[in-house]
């Protein structure tokens, strides 16, 4: 395994590429066909806070980077040529002017290309916990209306300032491939929810997720989603980390099954991301995090590891090979990410700055980058050749 | 007249440390800045008209977060950043 760190931005070969969004500006990592040769490319935006960077996987062309910093406000910058030149949107998601809440958007957190019928089409989630949507592929930027003014928005979202101390936030944006009007989105804090009609009205989705640090441990609404996945070839089967567990639901049932009551009980199942096989909707991978006590987001027992589930979460199995025997960092919730090749990429970034990447499917793993700033966002990207 | 612009928003007017802009206004004479220079408006003031947390107004050496204040030719408008982060 080797790399190179370099300033441009080309590849080095027809492997995958990682869009690294950290605390203080992007990287774009690349890899030969192998897998075992990666160049680091970057930075981009130097000193700004890169929350997620996300390549349009419909024309494989359109990048879009969600940034601010600890003083100016968010915004959205946009490249067609893998980021070797940026342009800024010239209206950015924001929530509307006079809005009744006078709420104001500190970030945008999530980035979603949309259905492979609207081209132009992508989704952002902010904090605190809007929804907005471009038709225009990433330019110019509106509140959806039907959820930033939903009559039970104060009720459903915390805020302003009873949410994580990192702010809470819309994520998951999540669009069915089967049907361009329906929805999904987590909200940290408030659970999931769910859309028909393209964002108009939403109901939440919950039942049978735990919120034990709710004096009601079953709510209907108040939960806390870490990271909410559909699987793209069995659209019907979605998948949640969530702070309470890992959980899996069958449509239309609308009722989450806890299958992280499966993984260790030394372990547990708690943890930020889940990631899913790109051909077998029943194979997720999840990295645990300690969440005992104070909750310290670190790997339990501070052995990290990837957990990998085959069978739908009836059963785990612990993928540590290659990973440091003792380590403390954190896997944040969109710092984990897949590939699509055979057998499959598995790719993950820590607070502390490193890219480990496994090319067997998560069997054995190897550091491709470190010294990075803490890692916000992994995503993988197939760019079309030019 | 003469705006003062911190080096975070430099990316906007060209590197440029000091632009002209017009306005009666300092909420006129942002406007006018956001013309000239479009986007940099939102990265220090949000969406409801407020000056971000951590950006400061000065008009002369007076901290102004009343987008009404009115401004004249004669006065030296700086825009800056709180010196905070990490």
């Amino acid at each position: 395994m080797t790399t190179a760190y370099v300033d441009t931005l080309d590849r080095v070969g027809d492997g995958p590429v990682l869009l690294v969004g950290t605390r203080k500006g992007a990287w774009m990592l690349s890899a030969d066909a192998s897998r075992s040769s990666w160049k680091v490319s970057g930075p981009m935006f130097l000193g700004h806070i890169v929350q997620h960077m996300v390549l349009d996987p419909r024309d494989r062309t359109t990048m879009l980077l969600a940034m601010r910093t600890g003083h100016l406000g968010p915004t959205v910058f946009r490249s067609t040529d893998l980021g070797r030149s940026w342009a800024e949107a010239s209206r950015p998601p924001a929530f509307a002017n006079g809005d009744p809440l006078q709420r104001s958007l500190t970030a945008v957190f999530w980035l979603s290309p949309g259905h492979s019928t609207e081209p132009d089409v992508w989704y952002a989630g902010g904090s605190p916990q809007g929804l907005f949507r471009t038709d225009d592929g990433g330019d110019t930027w509106e509140p959806v209306s039907g959820w930033n003014d939903h009559k039970l928005w104060e009720t459903w979202a915390e805020w302003p300032d009873e949410g994580t101390p990192d702010g809470s936030m819309v994520h998951s944006v999540i669009v069915d491939p089967r049907d361009r009007q329906h929805l999904y989105i987590g909200l940290s804090g408030g659970g999931v929810f769910e859309s028909h009609d393209a964002g108009g009205d939403w109901i939440p989705l919950n039942e049978g997720c735990e919120a034990t640090f709710l004096p009601d441990p079953a709510p209907e609404y108040g939960h806390d989603p870490h990271c909410v996945r559909l699987h793209p070839l069995r659209p019907d089967r979605l998948y949640q980390q969530n702070h309470c567990g890992i959980y899996r639901m069958e449509r239309p049932d609308g009722r989450w099954i806890r299958i992280g009551d499966n993984m260790p009980r030394e372990v547990g199942d708690i943890g930020f991301p889940i990631e899913l096989h790109p051909r077998d909707p029943d194979t997720a991978w999840v990295f645990p995090m300690d969440g005992t006590d104070v909750w310290p987001r670190t790997s339990p027992d501070g052995q990290p590891a990837v957990y990998v589930t085959q069978d739908a979460g009836a059963s785990w199995t612990r993928l540590g090979a290659g990973l440091p025997e003792r380590a403390w960092f954190t896997v944040k919730r969109q710092a984990m990410t897949v590939d699509t090749g055979d057998p499959v990429g598995v790719y993950f970034g820590t607070t502390s700055g490193e890219i480990w990447a496994s090319a067997d499917e998560g069997t054995t793993w190897t550091c491709v980058a470190e010294h990075l700033p803490e890692i916000y966002s992994v995503e993988h990207a197939d760019p079309a050749r030019a | 007249m003469k705006v003062r612009i911190p080096s975070p928003l430099r990316s906007y007017t060209n590197q440029q440390s000091v632009v002209d802009a017009d306005g009666n206004t300092v909420g006129a004479l942002l406007a006018d800045l956001d013309r000239r220079y479009p986007g940099i408006r939102f990265r220090m003031l949000d969406e409801q008209n407020r000056v971000r947390k951590h950006m400061k107004v000065f008009v002369n050496d007076e901290a102004v977060r009343d987008l009404d204040t009115p401004i004249t030719d004669r006065d030296e408008v700086t825009i800056m950043q709180a010196l905070s982060g990490g």
